[in-house]
């Protein structure tokens, strides 16, 4: 089943001689329990196709099918209800709310996809639990490490249990140990079944991907798989 | 979700207590202002009022007309050509011959049921001011001592407090007797019972029969220090022999005081000879005329003071404005967070619009306070006495600053553009 249906999409800032093509006519389909990485140089364009993948931008041309669904035609509300229960978000800087407990940044998506009280914060200790961080709920994240904050972030994108878990750069600012923390946890997550875009520039990190995408001035120049989808992830047969 | 935006608003403000504070304290003192300042001209007028009252109900106050200049320069002028001579003395002394003083006669024609039906009781009153009175040695200069009849004593709101009135048999067998006011007892008697005693004034000797009820001071005049005996008793001892120096009549009931008030006028023009013409030569005083006026004065007086406060209010209202606005930028790339993992516009122009309205709602509560506790307390001698509607209003003028000052911020917030908002550093 295909999660993700990119078709023919492109991406133009500011207007005429100063004009930038972020994206030049990228397509590509991503079945749901695959683990892909896109990689490219600065500028290659692979945050904005990042942004348009989550929701946060809209293409100039082209059609993006989320789940059989066109994106393009949704208005704002709907996109925040997209973007809540299909998309869940891995940033680079981690982008936790500061003063707020764990537990708390971690219920947040689901206090405002409406889940009751209760059932938020078993599902929030739950997903806590499945990144490795049961005893650290009550931090706040000035508390934690980053390897440790980068895993509440991973635990609050995956606690709505999303179509798509998209990580930007996930290992971009942590140190080796803390980086392999958290890819063990995306390894984890994909074998258990999750559908995952991995953004990076980092080969080491790619390795963990079942399928690389390569992109150039905004275009796919190379798209290989490494291992099948319903397979487990390379990360967890061969590196080790 | 409509609690857990409230949540996230009320940790929003308390991440900032000491910004929060300071917003609250502007629309504390707006709110405290216009409660304070409000109530101040109330109990002004308030004061200003019972002061009126103080001076009997329903009562008309008639005298001599004293502007023979300039107001009636008109009649003295024809005279004075009539008479060939243009001296200006005789301009002024002119209409004084021909004006007449009021008299015992005008104020029995207006006790007359058949021609003054609203009048109630008319009393003619001589003044003598700074009578030296004295007891056993002791003296006082009494500042006004009265002469009249004995209905003055309700048509002016002064009853005794021990002893009795005089009556209209004392006023008819010419007795000596006195009832005086709260200073001329404690300044003549001391601890000493007055009743009954005898105290000289300008050589008459008077027997005191009451003491009156307190009416403390109004303005620069002690209301207390006051003295009033029957009619007859006065001018023979006191004035000499001559005109009233007014008439205080009493209406029936407060409407029909503008109909006394025109029967009294008829009565006098026909007494005194005045046509249309001429200008009347006795003047009128009308308690109720005189208590409108004032109220209407000291209204605006009111409404000055609370648009004075009414300004703080707005500036504070502007302050919340301007922190919310601070608050929204520097969490820009929270809220570009919240937008990311799904955060409708609405859950965060509400979580910005509920700060907002805290802060004002909390302002607007404590500056109730404040003004409830300051209106305890006397203002540049004035007791404020609170307006329950200004409490209201200012209440829901501080919500209402909240929702209109903070909408402007909250909206921005909601509108930010979530990729932008995340690129903020």
């Amino acid at each position: 089943m295909t999660v993700l249906d990119v078709r023919d999409v492109s991406k133009v800032y500011g207007e005429g001689d100063t004009a930038v093509h972020a994206l030049r006519g990228v397509s590509l389909t991503v079945d749901q329990g695959d683990y892909v990485a896109i990689m490219g140089a600065s500028g290659s364009g692979k945050s904005t196709l990042m942004n348009i993948l989550g929701c946060l931008d809209v293409p100039t041309h082209g059609e993006y099918l989320l789940d059989d669904m066109d994106v393009g035609t949704l208005d704002e509300r709907r996109l925040a209800i997209v973007r809540n229960r299909k998309i869940g978000f891995v940033f680079q800087s981690f982008n936790l709310i500061p003063r707020m407990t764990a537990l708390a940044n971690v219920e947040l998506p689901l206090a405002y996809g409406g889940v009751k009280a209760a059932e938020r914060r078993r599902r929030a200790l739950a997903a806590l639990d499945r990144v490795g961080l049961s005893d650290r709920v009550e931090h706040e994240p000035n508390e934690l490490s980053g390897g440790q904050q980068q895993r509440v972030a991973v635990a609050r994108a995956l606690v709505t249990a999303p179509a798509l878990l998209l990580a930007d750069e996930p290992t971009g600012n942590l140190d080796t140990t803390s980086a392999a923390d958290v890819l063990d946890v995306l390894d984890g997550l994909s074998a258990a079944g999750r559908t995952i875009v991995l953004i990076t520039h980092e080969n080491d990190v790619a390795r963990h991907a079942k399928r690389v995408i390569r992109l150039v001035d905004g275009q796919v120049v190379d798209d290989r798989r490494r291992s099948h989808v319903d397979e487990p992830p390379p990360g967890l047969v061969g590196l080790r | 979700m409509i609690g857990e935006v409230i949540r996230f608003a009320l940790r929003g403000l308390a991440a900032n207590k000491l910004r929060s504070g300071l917003t609250t304290l502007g629309i504390l003192i707006g709110v405290g202002a216009v409660i304070m300042l409000v109530a101040v001209g109330n109990g002004s007028s308030k004061q200003v009022q019972k002061n009126i009252e103080r001076l009997g109900t329903n009562t008309l106050t008639v005298t001599p007309s004293t502007s023979r200049g300039g107001a009636r320069g008109g009649g003295g002028f024809a005279r004075a050509f009539g008479g060939g001579a243009g001296a200006g003395t005789q301009q002024q002394t002119g209409p004084r011959t021909q004006a007449k003083d009021l008299t015992v006669d005008d104020a029995r024609a207006m006790a007359d049921t058949t021609a003054a039906p609203s009048v109630k009781s008319v009393s003619p009153v001589v003044n003598a001011s700074a009578s030296n009175a004295t007891y056993a040695g002791t003296s006082h200069a009494i500042q006004q001592f009265v002469g009249t009849y004995p209905a003055y004593f309700e048509a002016s709101n002064d009853p005794v407090e021990r002893g009795t009135y005089f009556t209209a048999d004392d006023v008819l067998n010419d007795r000596k007797v006195v009832v005086i006011g709260q200073t001329v007892d404690t300044d003549l008697f001391g601890t000493v019972d007055p009743i009954g005693k005898q105290v000289a004034v300008g050589g008459v000797n008077f027997t005191v029969v009451g003491v009156l009820k307190t009416k403390g001071s109004s303005g620069f005049q002690d209301a207390d220090d006051v003295a009033i005996a029957p009619l007859p008793a006065v001018p023979e001892s006191l004035t000499g022999y001559g005109a009233l120096n007014q008439i205080v009549v009493q209406a029936k009931t407060p409407k029909t005081v503008d109909a006394a008030q025109s029967e009294v006028t008829d009565i006098l023009n026909q007494r005194h000879g005045i046509t249309g013409a001429n200008t009347a030569d006795f003047q009128i005083l009308n308690q109720a005329t005189l208590q409108s006026a004032i109220s209407s004065s000291s209204k605006t007086f009111t409404v000055l003071l609370g648009a004075v406060a009414a300004i703080s209010l707005l500036v504070g209202g502007i302050g919340i404005t301007n922190i919310m606005l601070v608050t929204v930028t520097e969490r820009t790339r929270e809220i570009g967070i919240r937008k990311a993992i799904g955060a409708p516009r609405g859950a965060i122009l509400g979580q910005f619009l509920v700060e907002a309205t805290v802060l004002s709602l909390l302002g607007g509560l404590l500056g109730v306070a404040a003004g409830v506790i300051g209106s305890e307390f006397k203002v540049v001698g004035v007791q404020p006495v609170i307006v329950p509607s200004s409490i209201a209003l200012a209440l829901g003028v501080s919500i209402a600053i909240g929702l209109f000052f903070g909408s402007y911020p909250a909206n921005r917030a909601a509108k930010l553009r979530p990729i932008e908002a995340l690129r903020h550093e």
